[in-house]
């Protein structure tokens, strides 16, 4: 079949191009040259554009992290075709506020911009709300120092109603695209993804690190199976007993959610990735792609989750911490999805943090991160998980140190006690996101940090404008 | 001037609209001709050794590919160079660094072409490569002669000293990180003539390096420039190969070619910021009057010359920053080792120079337990004999004593000591830290003959005028600053003016736009062709409605009437009056004698200072900018929302070259990082949560164009605060020694934390 869109409210078709084609190289090839090539791996934003998902919102991506048969049947609008009736206000106020220099970036961010406006829940937003400050997070500019930016943002979140977009949602469907070859396949039931993997297609979903492969590393794969369309996969459900995630909800969605339902999610939210990649990113394709950092990992290990997963003989549940098996492995069957996270109600009392540590607060991949849950009964130690990413060859838990802390007082001597064992837990090596001293060293101080967090108040939210992972 | 003049006034940039719609071309966006072949390069996979051979049969037989070309295929001179020409523009047999260009891919498409040259497998013979300051030293590896600037009698001054204070710092790479990597496309034109659209700041080199390579005359070579998406320095030198090798292609095969690199090759095989090794040696008084200054400055010039050497003066040109030092013995030398080579990037050397000093004047204040405001005001250049540079350049009405105790006032300085002392004794894990931040930098081109430009003004007979001036636009503004000087000059608005893409066919033999010199030179010159015009003009005028005439509000006004702009050019070119003119202009009275290390190198200086305040975590060594207050020097600003933007825009960029930019390279001199995902630049989430900038009012400079100063570079070095703020943070941790690599990471932030706090 040939693959429809509409970009810019103008309709293409396209056909014999490789599935893999990325909607930016695609674009540009068009000559629709609003969107920039600026890093093709989705950590600089010039090629951001507005995507219309299919609830009809509006969703500001990375268009080369995008591939050209998963926007099938979609709307895309470029900063040109924002403009189409005259400047559209997010474009209005970088003019204003001197938001550009060398203009580069700016069509990107015109595109973040422009989706913060039509968020009408950030129409109150102060101007160090959490939220602004994500907006931007996928959007890198060389020249400006991003002060007028923000202004700008701040001036038009929330204040526009109206979708740039027809009010329709555009039709959803399965997609069925074949080209020189190779296939790609976009089911909206289960079932047929299940026969399909059984059959030994590539699973990708937002493709946020199937399309690094793809630009970097020039991989092709000859039958790729999407699971975006799968209505099942994107719901999120919670019960007496828990919460239920899918595997397809798109991480921006899940951070919203998750502010009230599981904070401890949320917080790690808020320094995972960037708007940019959360609109496509989502929780099965970050747990099944098994990095050692994976910063949600870490926090799904602390709370005891449990995956679903399911092939095409039938469903099983493996508990998180038998779910990583080694350097970028899992207990993944080759036919095998994850289908949901269930994450369990955790006892009121039980105390829980998130912790991430990179060189860039934002949109960086980290040194370690942590997640970690404490309950104290009769002032000792009754239930403790300590979690953490960038320390081994996988997320884990640090057992030895765990047992260490279990039974004992929640103190300062206890702990003083028990971080050696971290030591004893975790071999962490050097690289170019940080060396060994550096991780052991965080690894002891984010313990340090949590018993200092658990001695004050409840649970609160990362403010904005914080200094670090660690509340002050 | 009149009162509706464009100049002195906040506007948005000119292309603001383009931008914001992505309407605003670059050189990727520009509509690609029939027949374009796309360029892609087979390079280095080694940092040293030998080429021993080069299969390219599988290339050629790849699909799509036109052409495949080698340093034999050049029909010119193969080496190109700013000013020493040392770099073949495609190498071997000699491999001079990892990713060297060793043969340029002609395909019908940018995939196809990149997919021919990565089946090139070149066969070499790998030599250990040097990669560190201290190894190119240790086997006497430079580029070009040491420079020395030397006076007074140190030896006396260190026999006279209190006490003494010495040290080494390092300061680290940084890539520039423009967000459009390098672009070129030529197009063959008649007669053998080649036009080439580069992003490049420097057009006529460009032009002069593409005609060198072909074999062919300059007037053949044109090379326009639509705009760069950021340059920073490192289109100077670093765009004229891909502008060759476009034009290379174009020459040998007929067709238009077309090279753009991605990220990944951008970073990896151009150079980028200096590294610095400096050892320092301090003489000072009991109460931290520097008395003499001892530095041995060591630069990672990378593999060719390139721009090494002027980076390397400006270094030692700022090593006293804003100070008096009696007697100086300074020295630099570049080294040369098996990296991309390094190049200019915003500062040209000031900033490394600069950390020197300030590490001095933070470690005197530790030292006598004195805040570092104190030390860096009694240190200022002042009146006779304390006002003249280390080169002997006389320091006329330093401005940065009033500059520092408006912004202490300002930004509440004395009170805020206070308050970080009530909680840093409050606070176990969280300290904070302030450092005011004098900067002062001298403005022109250290080659002198640089300092000089030129425009073109073309006023139609419609009253419409195209400006044409040597300077290229990258986002600084310049060109909003031009059109604006223009539309003055005619009393026009600044919609009237239409600034034309830079084109060597409309100003030859330009200097590079660089050394924050853009606005100051070719002001200059746009303001000179814009009198001659008009005072042709005027002569028309006259004959109408008499002397003397205005120009203002689109109208000429005299004592017997008024004309449109747009009559009086009518009438002029009935009366057949020119309406064109060029423009020149060069910096009077400076020079400089590198052997002698004396002279007048810089026109002016301009001045900046910054009010720092941090808050660091002792856990994790993250930090947060709490509060940046900058007042900032730019004579009279002539737009003064371009120049905020400079400064805001400036300081950023410094800090993430002081804190979170890190340029690492592995043992075999490849780059590791080599895209955003690995090489952190700031992102909004570090902007300082109140960031308050202001520009110094009243601060008019002579002999410039319209009273204003250069603004590009000076700023960068504000964030050298960040670091003394960083450092009293760090010290309130403990009692420990004090030691802070740069760039200040969590990493090495946490390390200086731990080591301070005496953890084991």
């Amino acid at each position: 079949m040939a693959l429809h869109l509409n970009v810019d409210h103008r309709d293409h078709e396209v056909h014999d191009l490789p599935p893999e084609t990325t909607l930016l190289q695609w674009m540009r090839a068009q000559r629709l040259t609003a969107p920039k090539e600026g890093c093709n791996e989705g950590d600089c934003g010039a090629c951001a554009v507005l995507l219309q998902d299919e609830q009809g919102r509006l969703r500001a991506v990375n268009s080369c992290l995008v591939l050209l048969p998963m926007v099938h049947g979609r709307r895309v609008l470029t900063a040109a075709g924002l403009a189409r009736n005259g400047l559209h206000p997010a474009q209005a106020a970088l003019v204003a506020r001197s938001g550009s220099q060398c203009g580069y970036c700016t069509p990107g961010f015109v595109a973040a911009l422009a989706e913060a406006a039509h968020r009408p829940e950030l129409a109150q937003a102060a101007p160090d709300d959490a939220r602004l400050h994500d907006a931007l997070s996928g959007n890198l500019c060389r020249c400006t120092g991003y002060r007028p930016i923000q202004q700008a943002l701040h001036e038009v979140a929330g204040t526009c109603p109206e979708s740039p977009f027809p009010s329709t949602p555009p039709p959803g469907g399965r997609v069925e695209y074949e080209a020189l070859g190779r296939r790609f396949l976009a089911p909206t039931e289960l079932d047929e993804a299940l026969r399909a993997l059984a059959d030994g297609a590539r699973i990708v979903h937002g493709a946020t690190d199937l399309g690094l492969s793809i630009n970097l590393r020039h991989q092709t794969y000859d039958h790729m199976i999407s699971l975006e369309r799968i209505d099942a996969l994107h719901r999120l459900e919670s019960t007496a007993e828990g919460h239920r995630i899918g595997a397809g909800v798109p991480l921006a969605e899940l951070e919203d959610w998750s502010a009230d339902q599981v904070p401890v999610l949320h917080r790690m939210l808020r320094y995972f990735g960037s708007r940019l990649i959360k609109n496509r990113a989502t929780l099965g394709g970050n747990l099944a792609n098994a990095s050692p950092i994976g910063d949600l990992a870490p926090v799904l290990l602390a709370l005891d989750a449990r995956l679903h997963l399911r092939s095409h003989r039938g469903p099983r549940v493996v508990p998180i911490d038998h779910f990583f098996r080694g350097y970028r492995q899992t207990a993944l069957e080759a036919d095998e999805l994850i289908e949901a996270v269930q994450v369990p109600r955790a006892a009121a009392d039980t105390r829980m943090s998130a912790f991430k540590v990179s060189r860039r607060r934002e949109l960086d991949i980290c040194a370690v991160s942590a997640a970690f849950a404490l309950r104290v009964e009769e002032g000792r130690v009754a239930h403790v998980r300590l979690a953490y990413g960038g320390m081994a060859a996988t997320p884990a838990r640090a057992l030895r140190t765990e047992a260490a802390l279990l039974g004992r007082p929640w103190d300062a001597a206890a702990l003083r006690e028990a971080l050696p064992r971290l030591d004893d837990d975790f071999q962490p090596i050097d690289d170019h996101r940080g060396s060994a001293l550096f991780r052991r060293r965080l690894a002891r101080n984010l313990l340090l940090g949590f018993q200092i967090e658990t001695a004050r108040e409840a649970f609160r939210p990362l403010p904005s404008g914080h200094v670090a992972t660690v509340l002050p | 001037m009149s009162a509706s003049s464009p100049l002195h006034r906040s506007a948005p940039h000119e292309s603001a609209v383009g931008h914001v719609t992505g309407r605003a071309r670059f050189v990727d966006d520009l509509p690609e001709p029939q027949g374009l072949l796309h360029g892609a390069l087979i390079r280095s996979p080694v940092a040293r050794g030998r080429l021993l051979a080069l299969d390219l049969e599988p290339v050629r037989r790849a699909p799509g590919v036109e052409a495949v070309l080698t340093a034999a295929d050049i029909p010119g001179d193969r080496f190109i160079g700013p000013l020493v020409h040392d770099e073949p523009l495609l190498g071997g047999p000699e491999l001079l660094f990892h990713g060297q260009a060793l043969a340029l891919v002609l395909a019908r498409s940018a995939e196809q072409a990149r997919a021919a040259a990565r089946l090139a497998r070149p066969l070499v013979d790998e030599q250990p490569p040097v990669l560190d300051i201290e190894e190119a030293i240790t086997r006497g590896r430079f580029h070009g002669e040491p420079h020395r600037i030397a006076r007074g009698d140190l030896d006396a001054a260190f026999a006279r000293a209190a006490f003494v204070v010495e040290g080494e710092v390092r300061s680290g790479g940084q890539d520039h990180f423009y967000l459009e990597t390098m672009a070129a496309l030529a197009l063959p034109e008649e007669d053998g003539a080649i036009r080439i659209l580069s992003s490049t700041q420097h057009p006529t080199e460009a032009q002069k390096m593409a005609a060198r390579v072909l074999g062919r005359p300059a007037h053949l070579v044109i090379c326009e420039v639509p705009r760069l998406g950021g340059g920073f320095g490192g289109k100077e030198s670093q765009a004229t190969a891909p502008a060759c090798l476009a034009a290379l292609g174009a020459a040998h095969t007929g067709r238009p070619c077309k090279l753009r690199f991605d990220r990944e090759e951008d970073m990896r095989t151009t150079g980028g910021r200096h590294p610095f090794a400096s050892r320092y040696r301090a003489a000072l008084t009991s109460d931290g009057l520097l008395l003499g200054l001892y530095a041995r400055l060591y630069s990672d010039g990378g593999c060719t010359f390139d721009l090494s050497l002027p980076v390397l003066d400006r270094a030692l040109f700022h090593l006293d920053n804003a100070y008096f030092i009696e007697a100086v013995d300074l020295e630099g030398r570049v080294c040369h080792t098996d990296k991309p080579t390094n190049t200019a990037f915003r500062g040209f050397g000031g900033p490394q120079g600069m950390v020197v000093i300030e590490a001095v004047m933070r470690e005197v204040a530790r030292r006598l337990g004195r805040p570092t405001e104190e030390i860096r005001r009694r240190n200022y250049y002042g009146p006779p004999p304390r006002d003249r540079a280390p080169y002997g350049q006389a320091i006329p009405e330093p401005r940065i004593a009033a500059m520092h105790e408006a912004l202490a006032r300002s930004a509440g300085l004395e009170q805020r000591r206070a308050e970080v002392a009530a909680y840093n004794a409050s606070s176990p894990w969280f300290k904070r830290g302030l450092d005011l931040q004098p900067v002062k930098f001298g403005i022109s081109f250290t080659a002198s003959l640089l300092n000089q430009a030129g425009a073109l003004v073309l006023v139609f007979a419609d009253g419409s005028v195209q400006l044409n001036h040597g300077g290229t636009e990258m986002g600084q503004g310049l060109h909003s600053k031009m059109r604006a000087v223009a539309a003055d000059a005619f009393g026009l608005p600044a919609e009237a003016v239409r600034v034309m893409p830079t084109s060597t066919e409309k100003v030859p033999n330009t200097s590079p736009t660089a050394a924050s010199s853009g606005s100051d030179l070719n002001g200059q010159a746009v303001a000179q062709a814009c009198a001659i015009v008009r005072e042709r003009m005027e002569a028309v005028a006259a004959e109408a409605i008499g002397r003397p005439v205005r120009f203002e509000d689109g109208r000429v006004l005299g004592p017997a009437g008024a004309l449109s702009f747009a009559e009086l050019a009518s009438r002029c070119w009935a009366r057949q009056v020119s309406l064109s003119s060029t423009g020149f202009y060069a910096t009077p009275g400076i020079g400089y004698d590198r052997a002698a290390g004396q002279g007048t190198p810089f026109f002016y200086f301009a001045y900046g200072i910054a009010l720092v305040e941090v808050e660091l975590c002792g856990l994790t060594g993250e930090h947060r900018l709490r509060r940046v207050d900058i007042l900032h020097d730019v004579g009279d600003s002539l737009l003064p929302n371009i120049d905020r933007g400079q400064v805001e825009g400036a300081f950023v960029q410094g800090y993430g070259w002081l804190t979170g930019e890190q340029v690492i390279f592995d043992d075999r001199g490849a780059l590791r990082t080599r895209g955003p995902s690995t090489y952190k630049i700031p992102s909004a989430g570090d902007v300082p949560l109140a960031f308050h900038v202001e520009l110094l009012p009243h601060a008019a400079q002579g002999s410039t164009i319209g009273g204003s100063k250069a603004v590009g570079e000076p700023p960068f070095m504000l964030a050298i605060g960040v670091v003394g703020a960083l450092e009293e943070a760090v010290a309130a941790f403990g009692e420990g020694p004090l030691r802070l690599e740069l760039p200040a990471t969590p990493e090495a932030l946490l390390d200086a934390i731990e080591r301070r706090r005496g953890v084991p």
